[in-house]
């Protein structure tokens, strides 16, 4: 898909998506949106992206693995749950500070770094899926798939 | 209401078991993704049809109304979607390379881990 | 954002205030440890030497933390966290029995002496590939089954298990592996999507989907409501993935594709994982409902027993032959789920842990015998009691706990669930047992009888070099001994000394047919309805 159009244009959907599924992943922890839907919509850019441009052009553009973003968001999740451990409260239990930064009090809480794991995790997987799609069969050993 | 998603619901499963029937692997997954819908419309008609009220609590109060409609099933839907998009997308990835590597997407011609000619095991020596 | 100055509620309807016990953090630190330890090698999967250390230090944690949570069940009964602080049934419970911690730390031992072989058997390109974090995840997913108090909870851990098991599964992307995988994984997946149908059905029907809260409701509930039809798709569902005659199809079309260490893992653990949800769901929780159906179970058990026998004595590649000794052991699981009673159930958790071991290790013998020889056909196979004395021995002794021959650990289970069957009057079910026993002692006798006795097959005897081939006795490399012995010196152990094992597979099983302790474990304010 090498239309002058889509190349135009793509870089500037990419980046528009990328804020958009940011402000998802934020804003859901009151109201819709939330990590995996942010995640599937930061996926669906870069999937785009490698539409436009090839998959190795995404491959470059994130800098690591697909699988090793997906495994970082694990990481994350996890142990997000893990700091109840040193409040006294079941594993997985919300746990809130609230820092004052430049004036504003800033709600920041387990329940959100359990979120932008999930967000990586989505953004990891779906993207090592798709750019397996988008691979061409010569250029198979570029990207080496979902796995 | 139910009447209707029951039917509903058996229509999704007679179509999905009719595709899975089949020998070609993209008409199985297609299948599968049908089935999963049929068990995302079944949990959620599990949970009780109302239409009343949605499971937000309004403000100054601290429960929920009791007409309100039961908020569990669309977090069990909600992780059955998660599971069975990622599978599907998943199986895609796995069936095209099947395709690719094995030239046919028929599952009769997928022989080359079960051989047809594979010899008995010897009877002596 | 609730900030916190907001009017003050009464939590404690809704809450669980106290703090939880130190060590009931160990309900849910086996799989929040694989979890995050999976995570950890997908982001370093790069730095493929660091994957080995990280991956054996995880899994030998793992066991220490399975070793302290059986002894701590055992101590005090079975221990519940439940997820977020919320009250069960809202939040999430892992509740963990002496059934389920058994299962676990088992699985963790196999899982730990499998990843000790991999050291030989898998390439830096498998490594690469992810192969230690699939298995942490896949451990997850395993340990998540065996100790979740939750039915939806318990559909999602098979799901990881199984999603982790298909990169497991296409580890080389040889073709046949894809081929295999794909039967795998649609067939797998069926068998998950039924599962999910039964749940959705639990739900609309209890309401709730917390284990210790069906259990406590099913009494008053049970007229009324088509809890039969209920058991029975759950059978299904969860014989699928156990690999139960008719749905077992799955199994030996793709359990020999994959690396050996994968199958062996596969072997010991996956369908294990299915006969645990299939005990705990129908005997601790619809007790009645399965002795309604219990002909129909036994049936089933038979037929994947003599029909999985006889599979074993058709095959010419050793991995599918194997494959068919693991449907012989779920039809024996099966046998005591169909008598139900708590020596039966007892004997069919005691086969279960005998078989996690003795598959894997049987599995693993297969991987060995390929290194010797290079070959997986039992009509090229030969020669090896020469090439390697001890592995001859240790493969004989492998056999004989396959078979359930003393003085190995296969015997105990069978003479308990013959002694079960035999009870009830069911001399049907004990004539299978004892005739698929047979069948597959005389399988594995032929090969031992064609790959160690017969002399190496040369296919030019003047110019095959007859110290290769023949005579040179084989150098042990120990990342592949190590795992062999030891998991022969535990089948051996549990041969002469089964006391412990059987007690705790009757405790387990005695939890299980009177549920108060897992209740009140839950719902500690309610005593039995």
């Amino acid at each position: 898909m090498n239309t002058l159009i889509l190349r135009t244009v793509a870089p500037l959907i990419t980046a528009l998506m990328l804020l958009f599924s940011v402000f998802v992943l934020l804003r859901g922890h009151n109201e819709p949106g939330g990590g995996f839907i942010g995640g599937l919509i930061a996926a669906s850019a870069l999937a785009i992206f490698g539409v436009a441009y090839g998959p190795g052009a995404v491959q470059r553009a994130i800098r690591f693995h697909p699988m090793a973003i997906a495994g970082a968001g694990l990481f994350l999740s996890t142990i997000s749950g893990f700091a109840s451990i040193f409040a006294g409260v079941p594993f997985m239990s919300g746990l809130w500070i609230y820092p004052n930064v430049f004036g504003v009090e800033l709600p920041l809480s387990t329940v959100m770094s359990f979120d932008i794991g999930v967000y990586l995790v989505v953004v990891g997987a779906i993207t090592a899926i798709a750019l397996s799609l988008e691979t061409e069969p010569d250029d198979e050993d570029e990207t080496e798939g979902g796995r | 209401m139910e009447t209707l998603f029951v039917i509903l619901i058996g229509l999704f499963f007679a179509a999905a078991i009719y595709l899975m029937l089949s020998k070609f692997t993209i008409r199985i997954l297609l299948g599968i993704v049908l089935l999963g819908n049929g068990v995302n419309l079944l949990l959620f008609t599990a949970g009780r049809l109302t239409r009343q009220i949605p499971p937000i609590i309004p403000a100054g109060s601290d429960t929920l109304s009791i007409a309100a409609a039961n908020p569990l099933p669309q977090a069990l839907i909600l992780t059955a979607i998660v599971i069975s998009f990622s599978f599907f997308a998943f199986l895609l990835v796995l069936a095209y390379r099947a395709f690719e590597e094995l030239g046919t997407d028929s599952t009769d011609e997928m022989r080359l881990a079960e051989p047809r000619d594979e010899p008995l095991p010897p009877t002596g020596y | 954002m609730a900030a916190p100055t907001s009017t003050p509620v009464d939590l404690s309807t809704a809450m669980i205030l106290a703090p939880p016990a130190l060590g009931d953090w160990l309900v849910i630190l086996p799989v929040a440890l694989m979890i995050a330890t999976g995570g950890l090698l997908m982001m370093i999967r790069k730095s493929v030497r660091l994957h080995a250390v990280i991956g054996l230090s995880a899994l030998a944690l793992l066991i220490v933390l399975d070793a302290a949570l059986l002894w701590r069940v055992w101590q005090n009964g079975p221990i519940t966290m439940t997820m977020g602080r919320w009250l069960p049934p809202f939040g999430i419970s892992f509740t963990a029995d002496i059934f389920g911690a058994s299962m676990a730390l088992a699985s963790a031992i196999v899982a730990l002496l499998a990843s000790i072989f991999a050291l030989k058997d898998i390439s830096t390109t498998g490594l690469r590939h992810g192969f230690v974090a699939f298995l942490m995840l896949m451990m997850a997913g395993v340990s998540g089954a065996f100790l979740t108090g939750d039915i939806f909870n318990l559909y999602v851990w098979f799901e990881v298990l199984l999603i982790s098991s298909f990169g497991l599964l296409i580890l080389g992307s040889e073709p046949r592996q894809i081929e295999g995988a794909l039967k795998y994984a649609i067939l797998n997946l069926i068998a998950t999507t039924l599962f999910l149908i039964s749940v959705g059905y639990l739900y609309a029907i209890f309401g709730t989907l917390n284990m210790a809260d069906i259990a406590r409701k099913e009494a008053a509930i049970r007229e009324g409501a088509p809890l039969v039809t209920l058991t029975a798709l759950f059978v299904l569902a969860f014989g699928m993935k156990a690999a139960a005659f008719p749905v077992n199809f799955w199994l030996p079309a793709s359990y020999h594709t994959p690396r050996i260490t994968v199958s062996a893992l596969f072997g010991g653990l996956l369908t294990k994982v299915g006969i645990y949800a299939l005990i705990k769901v129908t005997v601790m929780l619809f007790p009645v409902e399965r002795e309604a159906i219990s002909l129909a179970i036994a049936v089933s058990a038979v037929l994947t027993m003599i029909l999985g026998a006889l599979g074993a004595l058709a095959q010419n590649d050793l991995r599918r032959m194997i494959g068919y000794v693991v449907i012989v052991g779920i039809g024996n699981m099966l046998a005591g789920v169909a008598v139900g009673t708590p020596v039966a159930v007892g004997g069919a958790i005691l086969y279960a842990l005998h078989s996690i071991v003795a598959m894997t290790a049987l599995y693993l013998m297969a991987g060995e015998v390929f290194r010797l020889s290079g070959s997986w056909q039992l009509s090229t196979l030969g020669g090896l009691w020469a090439r390697s004395p001890w592995f001859a021995g240790v493969s004989f002794a492998l056999m004989l706990a396959a078979s359930g021959l003393p003085p190995l650990s296969g015997l105990w289970p069978k003479v308990v669930l013959l002694k079960a069957s035999l009870d009830i009057g069911a001399w049907w079910l004990a004539t299978a047992i004892l005739v698929s026993a047979f069948i597959v002692t005389i399988a594995l006798a032929r090969v031992f009888l064609l790959a160690y006795w017969r002399p190496a097959i040369t296919d030019d005897p003047m110019t095959g070099d007859p110290m290769a081939s023949a005579g040179a006795v084989a150098a042990a490399d120990w990342r592949t001994a190590a795992p062999l012995c030891l998991l022969t010196a535990l089948v051996l152990f549990f041969g002469l000394f089964p006391e412990p094992l059987l007690q705790a597979s009757q405790m387990a099983a005695d939890g299980l047919a009177d549920p108060r302790a897992y209740i009140r474990s839950v719902f500690p304010e309610a005593a039995t309805p």
